[in-house]
């Protein structure tokens, strides 16, 4: 192939690759939200599983104020209390990223070769990662309409204070943690499909470990108080991108100054800051999205030598 | 001479899955007894820009296997290929961007989504035009009679309007060479017919269009291909027009007939004179249809001796002019279904 022909043919296979993104991505923006049930189901039902936390650090905090006569002791309280509910909120309005990758993205693959349109897709002269990243961009907008309706009505229920220290990067941080937590989707998605059914056992063995671990109820910080076995917890914790994106907005959107940071794993006084936690995020995005790369241009290989990954039954 | 499909010893062997190789039942021998399956064995064939190829073989014969291959999907495990002049090992993507692929009692697309959308998604996956694309949907639709159908959901159809659909996605890619895998398979009459017209029409009338068929019914090759590829065992038997594979058996003679339903038909195996037979039983009206490829026409009377002898009447017979599945049987010994 000359040179120019070469030079040529990059805008037409960018062309493509964004034809293809935007292909792939349609049935999830507009498919998804044609069943009104999704308000029911995963809108307002994850409320309840917030709900209960909230109800818990209310107690706590009415406890706390028992007794307590200083104004600025009151104050000071109550805005623990309303940090503590904020970040619930905000947890479980990430939950439904996190629930989004770990069964819809990362199970996508092998699903599409159950109904058949796995082999379509690896027949296709798109790029194998244009497909998965309008799955993921499809999976993003779609769990952000139910994210954001959830997060609206949680703040209005209850009566949370938010209050944006620093809107870029806020919305920085946002967008990397969903640019990695896609990324690991994305990397999974390849893994599923070779693993086949055992890795939706291996979905819901790590489900609520994960919720337990990445903080989603309760600043994840807390675990530092808990010697060696909370400092490896953190240390597994923070490999997800989820963790360090909820602290990380935490801080940014909730007054009151930080509520059990996570500590620097070398330092006893110094804490991981918003933007340290932005710049790891970015790292891990990176990270994600090259070894998604790489295990689908794995599977594809393997799918074309062996035959068995994308036809079904095979 | 441009080669629309070309393939030199083509071969593709398929070995168990290594964990059941490794695995064991309790008296220690491997829990597979399966060895390595040869799917395709030495295949090689030329097909011509602008030509209606059909692929004719009994279930487990290769042809799937084959179209996979030359849809880039699997590699051969020796021997080469090229679709439109590129190899399929080397070089896929030229190949995709060419290509499209139709099968029969396909499931593909997304049930939330309406017909029309699902097609326009697939045809965003080659790069068309989503204006062009939407256009040529709507055209399709109404040569397929789905016009009526264009706004209803995908999991709403029956699987002939689905069998439909997929036609549609076949061809609004506009495809130089387009692979079809049984694709009138459950359909119809008139929704196979349909299908055959289209099928064929897009080929004649268009430049440099190739079509790949594969089909389990006689007539449908007989009556669209230009050439039929016989495939059994992975290997093909014999390539040519239908014309001239019929006539290839025309110094034979055949025979048809259908007697009270027989209990074994192994005598005829073997037998004087006979070359190649097939037997097919219909238990509704509990006979048996028998169709002979015979030398000469001097073993009828052992063969009416045979099935006198298991008390079966004959009900009629028929000496008849060799068709497409005469050739089949035999080439391949049994019948299709």
């Amino acid at each position: 192939m000359s040179a120019a022909t070469a030079t040529s043919r990059i805008p037409h296979r960018l062309k493509l690759n964004l034809q293809a993104i935007v292909g792939r991505a349609y049935p999830r923006i507009v498919g998804a939200n044609r069943e009104p049930s999704w308000i029911f189901f995963e809108a307002i039902l994850p409320l309840l599983g917030i709900a209960a936390y909230v109800f818990i650090y209310k107690a706590l905090g009415d406890r706390a104020l028992f007794g307590v006569t200083d104004p600025a002791e009151i104050a000071r309280i109550r805005g623990t209390t309303n940090s503590l509910i904020a970040t619930v909120v905000l947890g479980g309005t990430m939950v439904a990223f996190w629930l989004n990758v770990l069964w819809s993205m990362a199970s996508q693959l092998y699903w599409e070769k159950e109904i058949g349109n796995l082999q379509l897709y690896m027949m296709a002269p798109m790029s194998r990662m244009a497909l998965l990243g309008g799955m993921a961009i499809g999976g993003m907008f779609m769990t952000s309409v139910r994210a954001i309706t959830t997060l609206v009505v949680g703040v209005v229920v209850f009566s949370i204070t938010l209050q944006v220290s620093n809107p870029l990067l806020l919305l920085g941080v946002f967008f990397v943690t969903l640019i990695a937590l896609y990324g690991m989707g994305m990397m999974l998605a390849s893994l599923y499909l070779l693993w086949g059914r055992e890795a939706f056992n291996l979905s819901a063995l790590l489900e609520e470990p994960i919720f337990f671990s990445s903080g989603f109820y309760f600043p994840v910080g807390g675990f530092a108080k808990f010697g060696t076995i909370g400092g490896a917890m953190l240390a597994f914790a923070t490999a997800i991108p989820a963790t360090l994106g909820l602290d990380a907005m935490r801080q940014i959107i909730v007054p009151g100054g930080p509520v059990l940071p996570i500590p620097v794993p070398w330092s006893q006084d110094a804490f991981l800051t918003a933007d340290v936690e932005f710049g790891i995020l970015i790292v891990l995005a990176v990270v994600f999205l090259f070894l998604a790369r790489q295990t689908l241009a794995y599977l594809e290989m393997l799918a074309r030598r062996e035959g068995r990954l994308t036809s079904r039954h095979q | 001479m441009d080669f629309a499909i070309e393939t030199r010893d083509l071969v593709r062997v398929f070995k168990p899955p290594r964990k059941l190789i490794k695995r064991k039942n309790p008296n220690g021998a491997p829990a597979s007894s399966e060895g390595p399956v040869t799917a395709l064995d030495r295949v090689t064939t030329q097909i011509q820009q602008g030509e209606l190829f059909g692929l004719l073989g009994p279930n487990g014969a290769g042809k799937t296997t084959l179209i996979k291959i030359l849809c880039t999907l699997l590699l051969p495990t020796s021997g080469q290929a090229w679709v439109a002049g590129h190899d399929i090992s080397k070089d896929p993507f030229p190949i995709r961007e060419r290509i499209n692929m139709v099968s029969g009692g396909e499931t593909s697309g997304y049930g939330l989504l309406t017909t029309r959308e699902n097609i326009w998604m697939f045809s965003q996956f080659y790069g068309v035009p989503s204006r062009v694309a939407k256009a040529r949907i709507d055209e399709l639709f109404k040569t397929f009679g789905l016009w009526e159908k264009r706004d209803a959901k995908v999991r709403t159809l029956s699987s002939g309007q689905r069998q439909k659909m997929n036609m549609v996605r076949g061809f609004v890619t506009d495809p130089e060479i387009l692979f079809l895998d049984e694709p009138t398979l459950g359909l119809d009459v008139n929704a196979s017919r349909v299908i055959r017209d289209y099928v064929e029409d897009w080929v004649r009338k268009q430049r440099g269009k190739t079509v790949l068929l594969t089909t389990h019914y006689m007539m449908e090759a007989d009556q669209m291909c230009d050439r039929i590829a016989i495939i059994d065992h992975g290997r093909i038997l014999a390539c040519d027009t239908p014309e001239n594979l019929k006539r290839g058996i025309r110094k034979d003679t055949t025979f048809r007939l259908e007697v009270d339903s027989l209990k074994s038909t192994s005598m005829f195996t073997g037998m004087r004179g006979v070359k190649n037979f097939s037997a097919k039983n219909d238990i509704s009206k509990n006979t048996t249809s028998l169709t002979f490829i015979l030398e000469d026409e001097s073993p009828v009377s052992d063969i009416l001796s045979s099935i006198q002898a298991q008390g079966s009447k004959i009900h009629y017979l028929q000496k008849s002019e060799p068709t497409l599945e005469d050739v089949f049987i035999r080439m391949v010994g049994r019948n299709l279904e």
